[in-house]
């Protein structure tokens, strides 16, 4: 019963969103207010039926109600709670079903925080973003219904992808999609300004709160799927330039490149067809990457079974999307009014650099994931465009970018001197070149590249914490505007985020042994002993565990567990991997297999400066929080409601 | 500046960016693209040693074979047709097993055995790729309905 209620909730809510989706849209050419009211209500019904939808899908798994085919294929009855609840998004269906409810939520989001929009503005907003429901609602229930039943309904499920049944990956999901689908509030508006045929300061002001969260979402959801990557997969990496992670970092780097062009629009009224534009490319990006991940058209480490014909339905979407958006853009960007010129150094000067090294990077990336697609089909030639390519394309392009993000800040608007902004920045140029030369010379005399990576990590945190420094030192040690405050923070954590890749991906080192009970092995200064094995039995699976004591110096410092895990009802076999952390270095044990006669494969990593990729992430993400808040941005927000916006769009990652 | 040498300017420095990026694309595809052979195409060709490329089919059924000490393994890949002998050593991915798809990346040893540096793993054990399944699709017994 309540699966067939959630799968009726879904239809009316495909039934809402056209209505949503068309009438707003008349009313606002009209003229007619009742009709573009009549988007805020059905907005709120949308989101109301959708998550009746999601919660009815929810609740099948949470009872392991397998006359639900979806159930049936991903969940069983001795999983965990936890991943009975993951388990709704760790599948093609309900991922979908996921999208369209943040989709629903946003729109929702809209209706009740753009009280102070202009009324044709959020009749347009909302219609946009209830058309780009209606795609995936349809998808939904044409393609992928998350509620077809199967009779008679087996015992019990085929459980969970053991890979899956994860506390990070339960949770990657939800804000990698909070973040692709954030975007589409930003391309709503930038669709609903090029109808409007206004784009102004106001509404960069309205757009630029949506960006934000969408960004930092995203930020977030990157380095947890990386992080999860990182522990689970047992290599030891945390970037693998894989088309799946690629298909998250392109609408990231877009996304970075709108939120810095919309402050332009915002303060200096310029740059606004560019800063569309942005907005468009980066929803079309966020789609790509769900295209690439769920039509298996390349080859990924991370490729999920696929169906080509849900490919299609979302290449077709694509297609849509990014051409219609961009059809209008072409007929209508040349009527917005083109802004003021200005001096190439300057605030504008710097942030269009930024831009361009921006999009270049997206563009990098963007033909390194497709390249292998493209040569397919001219040549049938079979090629995988891997790791050295992106190293040897998108790091030597990081370089100008990271060089000009320290100096940036420092340039006023309209007009700016470079030798004074240069000169206020010699400390963190004397540390960057300190700390290349040690790096280069204490740590590893071979890595030159990585010493001048570290430096310029080291340039990005003294660079911007420098920059705050002197801000304070000048208001007279008042706080700055939280804006203000958050771009510290992010432009911080950036230089966080390359020390911990410097230092995990150059300088790490690995041993791998076959160890019986009572062997030793020595690495990095630590004494590793295998003291035993054992069985374990899990909830849902059976493990192999090893005990490996490790101690410095005779002292004992620490107990590494590997296990293997064997799941019963896949019969597949995870490695859980065993990472000791003091916040500078990982040392981190895998097991591999073995048995009693020939002992067992231990493989140990030495990361140095691992976690500091996820805590500069979590930082960078933090920033964009912290500058979310600031009250500069709730302007266009409505009288009465001030508090956060955040606050419904952080609601369903909880 | 003029309004106009402004603009000469702007247009100069992007291309000065893009002209940077596509040389480096351009570069670095010609020397970093990998190539995908099927066990076929590895017989018919000659493909040099130490030229690194990728080679993927089904782990033949009863080929893995393991070192004493673990760290090794050796298994034959098949795309139905003709098989590759296949060397790795380190830890196969939790999906390594006989009879299922897998890719490899390395290179031919001077003994016509591929010495892997990696072997791929999946994260669904129903996931074929799709040049393994292009391979045994050529080479002519490919089922439907087949994982």
């Amino acid at each position: 019963m309540i699966p067939e209620l959630g799968h009726f909730a879904l239809i009316l809510a495909l039934a809402v969103a056209l209505v949503q989706g068309i009438l707003p849209l008349l009313g606002a050419s009209r003229g007619d207010i009742r009709l573009m009211d009549l988007g805020r209500t059905a907005a709120l019904t949308q989101a109301l039926l959708v998550f009746v939808a999601f919660g009815a899908l929810t609740q099948a798994y949470v009872t392991s109600d397998f006359s639900v085919v979806n159930v049936v294929a991903n969940s069983h009855s001795a999983k965990p709670l936890l991943y009975k609840i993951s388990g709704v998004w760790g599948n093609h269906e309900g991922s979908m079903l996921l999208w369209a409810l943040i989709l629903a939520l946003f729109g929702a989001a809209v209706a009740v925080f753009g009280a102070g929009l202009p009324d044709t503005l959020r009749a347009r907003v909302l219609a946009i973003q209830a058309l780009i429901g209606v795609g995936f609602l349809a998808f939904l229930l044409f393609t992928s219904n998350p509620f077809e039943r199967v009779s008679p309904a087996p015992l019990d499920g085929n459980g969970l992808n053991p890979l899956l049944q994860d506390p990070g990956l339960a949770f990657h999901p939800p804000l990698l999609y909070l973040g692709y689908v954030g975007f589409s509030v930003t391309y709503a508006f930038a669709i609903a300004a090029l109808l409007e045929g206004r784009v102004d300061a106001a509404w960069a002001r309205w757009v630029r709160p949506w960006t934000l969260a969408a960004w930092c979402f995203l930020t977030l959801g990157i380095a947890l799927g990386s992080w999860w990557a990182y522990y689970i997969l047992g290599w030891g990496g945390f970037w693998f330039w894989d088309p799946v992670e690629n298909a998250s970092l392109m609408p990231w780097l877009a996304g970075t490149a709108l939120l810095h062009s919309a402050i332009v629009v915002e303060k200096r009224d310029s740059l606004k067809s560019w800063t569309v534009l942005l907005a468009i490319l980066a929803f079309s990006l966020s789609l790509l990457g769900t295209f690439l991940v769920r039509s298996g058209v390349l080859t990924s480490v991370h490729a999920f079974a696929q169906d080509p014909a849900r490919g299609m339905f979302i290449l077709a979407f694509l297609l849509l999307v990014t051409g219609g958006g961009l059809a209008l853009y072409a007929w209508r960007a040349p009527r917005l009014t083109p802004g003021g010129m200005f001096q190439p150094v300057s605030r504008e000067g710097a942030l269009i650099l930024n831009n361009l090294l921006l999009c270049t990077l997206a563009a990098t990336v963007l033909l390194g994931t497709l390249y292998p697609l493209f040569l397919d089909l001219l040549t049938g030639n079979k090629v995988s465009v891997g790791p050295p390519f992106f190293n040897a394309t998108f790091v030597p392009i990081c370089a100008p970018l990271f060089a000009a993000l320290c100096v940036g800040p420092y340039l006023g608007w309209k007009r700016a001197e470079i030798w004074p902004a240069l000169l206020k920045l010699r400390v963190a140029f004397i540390a960057a070149v300190v700390a290349a030369i040690v790096a280069a010379t204490a740590i590893d005399g071979r890595a030159t590249l990585a010493a001048l990576a570290f430096g310029f990590g080291v340039w990005l945190i003294v660079g911007s914490l420098g920059e705050f420094a002197q801000r304070l030192a000048r208001t007279g040690y008042r706080m700055p505007p939280r804006a203000a405050l958050g771009m510290t923070i992010a432009h911080a954590a950036m230089g966080v985020v390359v020390l911990g890749a410097v230092g995990t991906g150059a300088w790490n080192s690995e041993l791998m042994q076959t160890m019986k009970p009572g062997d030793r092995a020595q690495f990095h200064g630590f004494d590793v002993k295998l003291e035993r094995m054992e069985s374990l039995q899990g909830p849902n699976y059976i493990a192999e565990r090893a005990t490996l004591a490790v101690s410095v110096g005779g002292k004992s410092y620490t107990v590494l567990q590997p296990e293997r895990r064997l799941f019963a009802v896949q019969r597949r076999q995870v490695a859980e991997t065993a990472i000791h952390t003091n916040l500078l270095r990982d040392l981190y044990a895998t097991l591999g297999e073995g048995e009693a006669a020939n002992g067992w494969v231990i493989r140990l990593y030495y990361n140095p400066l691992a976690p500091w990729i996820w805590l500069g992430a979590a930082l960078c993400a933090l920033g964009g929080f912290v500058s979310l808040s600031d009250r500069r941005l709730r302007v266009g927000a409505p009288q009465g409601g001030k508090r956060a916006r955040t606050r419904p769009i952080a609601h369903p990652a909880e | 500046m003029t309004p106009k040498r402004k603009r000469l300017w702007l247009v100069v420095s992007s291309l000065a960016v893009l002209g940077f990026a596509a040389t480096l694309v351009l570069t670095a595809l010609n020397d970093n693209i990998v190539f995908f052979y099927s066990p076929t195409q590895i017989a018919e060709k000659q493909i040099p040693p130490e030229r690194r490329f990728r080679m993927g089919g089904l782990v033949e059924a009863g080929s893995v074979q393991k070192s004493a000490d673990g760290q090794t393994t050796r298994f034959r890949v098949t795309d139905t047709n003709k098989t590759v002998d296949v060397v790795y050593r380190g830890l196969l991915p939790d999906l390594f097993r006989e009879g299922q798809g897998v890719v490899a990346e390395g290179s031919l040893g001077a003994d016509g055995v591929f010495v892997a540096r990696e072997v791929l793993a999946k994260h669904d054990e129903t996931y074929m790729p799709p040049e393994v399944a292009k391979a045994i699709k050529d080479a002519g017994q490919w089922k439907d309905g087949k994982k």
